[in-house]
């Protein structure tokens, strides 16, 4: 107890130095926990939105089509099995899909476009696209000959409202699939790829269509958040669990560049955390030296009374230690306060569009106030810390208690 | 028994070119309980040879035996831990720790050995009480006097009752009187509890109270004087 009382008058000794090292230390980590709590914040919006645009949480698909997506990996009674996983979750958002590929003509032009075939009824469930019709109207449940396309689509084939396609692709079975939709609705998503080439039609339609029968390749689920996927993922793992011909897919299965894009940019922020970190490192290396140099003769004396060389220098690691909190507890304390108000109010900056133009993100964030985010920037600042006492201590340990004390 | 047992100690300070000779097969035995005072001119080895007792310095070569063990050879840690045991400090000048309170500092020692809070507190108030600082516990080393400040290295040597105390030059900033109370503090203790006691003075009158006066020069014994 003495020693940490020793500790932390000695720090107070020159106050200005050891605020001004605290200062450095608390505006370091007030600002990392802003920047990690914004960043964190960041992916789970950008995770959620792009999950919820079209991919979904979870997806149920047959073994192996996830490797290579061919129509003929498809699973049986698709519609019936949504409704089963539907009963068992206890949520809505559930929606079987099938996806082929076709060479859509208008009366002008041909183009290939990805077709899906969808459940209207419960695809605004998985989807935002449904949401996001600009002209015209979603599917409607009636299983009509009907097709909703992207926006940049129905302008490079021309294709409006009520106009008619004519699809020509090949079946399950291999044999010629051919029909005539009627556009009913034009979707903007803003996500270029789906604009580009997308059409969406009734599933029903679709098995008609492509010879397949009952059978579709997918089946979506939304979940409200990652961490309700995560309770849901245990459950349907456990209903499909006899049938070794289908798989449970996460998110970052299904959307593999989403999280190499999380990583790279986490990383790269780190390497910015990491300069920051080091140059407030230097700081306390530079302010616990010279407060060890200047005591050169006082650490004399407690070696001739008798205190190991050892401990006094735990007496120079603790004084650290104890700035390191003070430093820790603060930032964290005015880190959160600012993402909290800011988790509130919104944070947008310029060079933040070009990511939410990606991402298909709003123009504002909302940083996460989460332990992780208060702790991770902090943590690492209190690390830097006792490293940088490491060696002002160990040359403590080296002293000679005569030669330590003729030292003034 | 003896307390301290030197053989052919010699300590040399290399400095430069040239050797200096500090201590020269200095030959010493103390009795445990003895009373004992070293003198002689300045540069005389005095400082050098407590120092080496102590062992806050290592000899050159030669052998010292302290409280029945050899210290000539040991390390560092072990060193200190003899220390904290079974030695008492006085230096030169005054040399407290400037962040704790005069209380805090004779407290120190007691603490590290593992003394009990309540305890502790009690011998620290008596102790510092018997140097005559009643009333000043809580005051910082920047606010005692230079005797006052000596005062409380005094009491922080003998407050947790070592076998042997080192004290060099314990009076060389005091009063004659206080100087006296110290003397007087320093032979009760060593007939009470024989403790062990070896200073060096420059000052007549510290001298008179030892029971054997050992003389320096050049860092050699040239005198020793039974005194009893
Ligand atoms: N670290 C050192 N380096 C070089 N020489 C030293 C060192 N310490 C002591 N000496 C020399 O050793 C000799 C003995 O010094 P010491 O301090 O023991 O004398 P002293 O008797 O205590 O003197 P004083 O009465 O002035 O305190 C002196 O000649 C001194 O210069
Ligand atoms: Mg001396």
């Amino acid at each position: 107890m003495i020693l940490l009382r020793l500790a932390w008058r000695n720090l107070w000794r020159s106050p200005r130095r050891t605020l001004l090292t605290l200062g450095a230390m608390v505006f370091c980590n007030t600002i990392l926990v802003f920047m990690i709590g914004l960043q964190l914040g960041m992916y789970d919006l950008m995770i959620n939105n792009t999950l919820r645009a079209f991919s979904g949480n979870l997806q149920i698909q047959a073994t192996g089509y996830n490797e290579k997506p061919q129509m003929r990996r498809s699973f049986a009674d698709a519609t019936q099995l949504a409704q089963r996983v539907r009963d068992h979750i206890n949520l809505d958002s559930v929606s079987a899909r099938a996806t082929g590929f076709a060479l859509a003509s208008s009366q002008t032009r041909s183009y290939g476009v990805q077709v899906l075939g969808v459940q209207p009824a419960t695809e605004a469930l998985v989807s935002t696209l449904p949401g996001l019709i600009k002209q015209g109207s979603y599917l409607s449940p009636d299983d009509a000959q009907t097709a909703v396309v992207g926006s940049v689509f129905a302008r490079n084939i021309k294709v409006d409202i009520g106009d008619e396609l004519t699809l020509v692709g090949s079946g399950k079975d291999g044999s010629i699939a051919a029909t005539v939709v009627t556009v009913v609705g034009i979707f903007d998503s803003g996500i270029s790829e789906l604009d580009r080439n997308l059409l969406q039609m009734p599933l029903t339609v679709f098995q008609d269509v492509f010879s397949l029968g009952n059978d579709a390749h997918k089946i979506v689920i939304s979940a409200a958040n990652l961490d309700a996927a995560v309770k849901v993922e245990s459950e349907i793992s456990a209903l499909i669990a006899d049938h070794p011909d289908l798989t449970l897919l996460d998110w970052q299965t299904l959307n593999p560049g989403l999280q190499e894009a999380i990583q790279a940019d986490f990383s790269s922020a780190w390497f910015m955390y990491g300069v920051l970190i080091v140059l407030v490192g230097f700081s306390v290396l530079n302010t616990v030296l010279m407060s060890v140099l200047e005591r050169t003769r006082e650490f004399g004396i407690v070696l001739a009374l008798g205190l190991t060389p050892g401990r006094v220098g735990w007496v120079v690691m603790l004084e650290s230690l104890l700035m390191g909190l003070a430093g820790f507890s603060i930032g964290a304390a005015t880190g959160a306060a600012l993402n909290m108000y800011f988790a509130i109010n919104g944070f947008s900056y310029s060079g933040m569009q070009e990511m939410g133009a990606r991402f298909n993100l709003p123009a504002e964030f909302y940083p996460e106030v989460s332990l992780i985010a208060l702790t991770l920037g902090p943590g690492a600042i209190l690390i830097a810390t006792l490293l940088a006492a490491i060696y002002p201590a160990l040359r403590i340990r080296g002293l000679q208690p005569v030669e330590a004390m003729r030292a003034v | 028994m003896y307390s301290v047992s030197c053989r052919r100690l010699c300590k040399t300070f290399q400095q430069g070119e040239l050797a200096v000779h500090a201590l020269a097969d200095v030959d010493l035995d103390i009795d445990a309980g003895g009373f004992v005072c070293l003198f002689g001119p300045s540069g005389s080895g005095k400082t050098t040879l407590l120092n080496m007792i102590g062992g806050l310095d290592t000899p050159s070569s030669g052998e010292i035996t302290v409280a029945g063990q050899r210290i000539d050879q040991m390390k560092r840690a072990e060193l200190a831990r003899l220390r904290l045991k079974h030695l008492g400090f006085v230096f030169q000048s005054y040399n407290l720790i400037p962040v704790l309170s005069a209380r805090e500092n004779v407290e120190f020692v007691a603490q590290m050995q593992g003394m009990g809070a309540q305890q502790r507190k009690h011998k620290a108030l008596t102790i510092l009480a018997e140097v005559g600082l009643q009333g000043l516990e809580d005051r910082r080393p920047a606010e005692l006097s230079g005797g006052q400040q000596q005062r409380v290295a005094v009491a922080r040597a003998i407050v947790s009752g070592p076998e042997l105390v080192l004290a060099d030059e314990p009076t060389a900033n005091l009063d004659s009187a206080t100087a006296e109370i110290l003397m007087k503090l320093f032979v009760q203790l060593n007939q009470q509890h024989q403790t062990t006691f070896v200073l060096s003075t420059h000052d007549n009158l510290i001298m008179n109270y030892a029971r054997r006066l050992i003389k320096l020069r050049d860092g050699r014994i040239v005198e020793d004087i039974d005194q009893t």
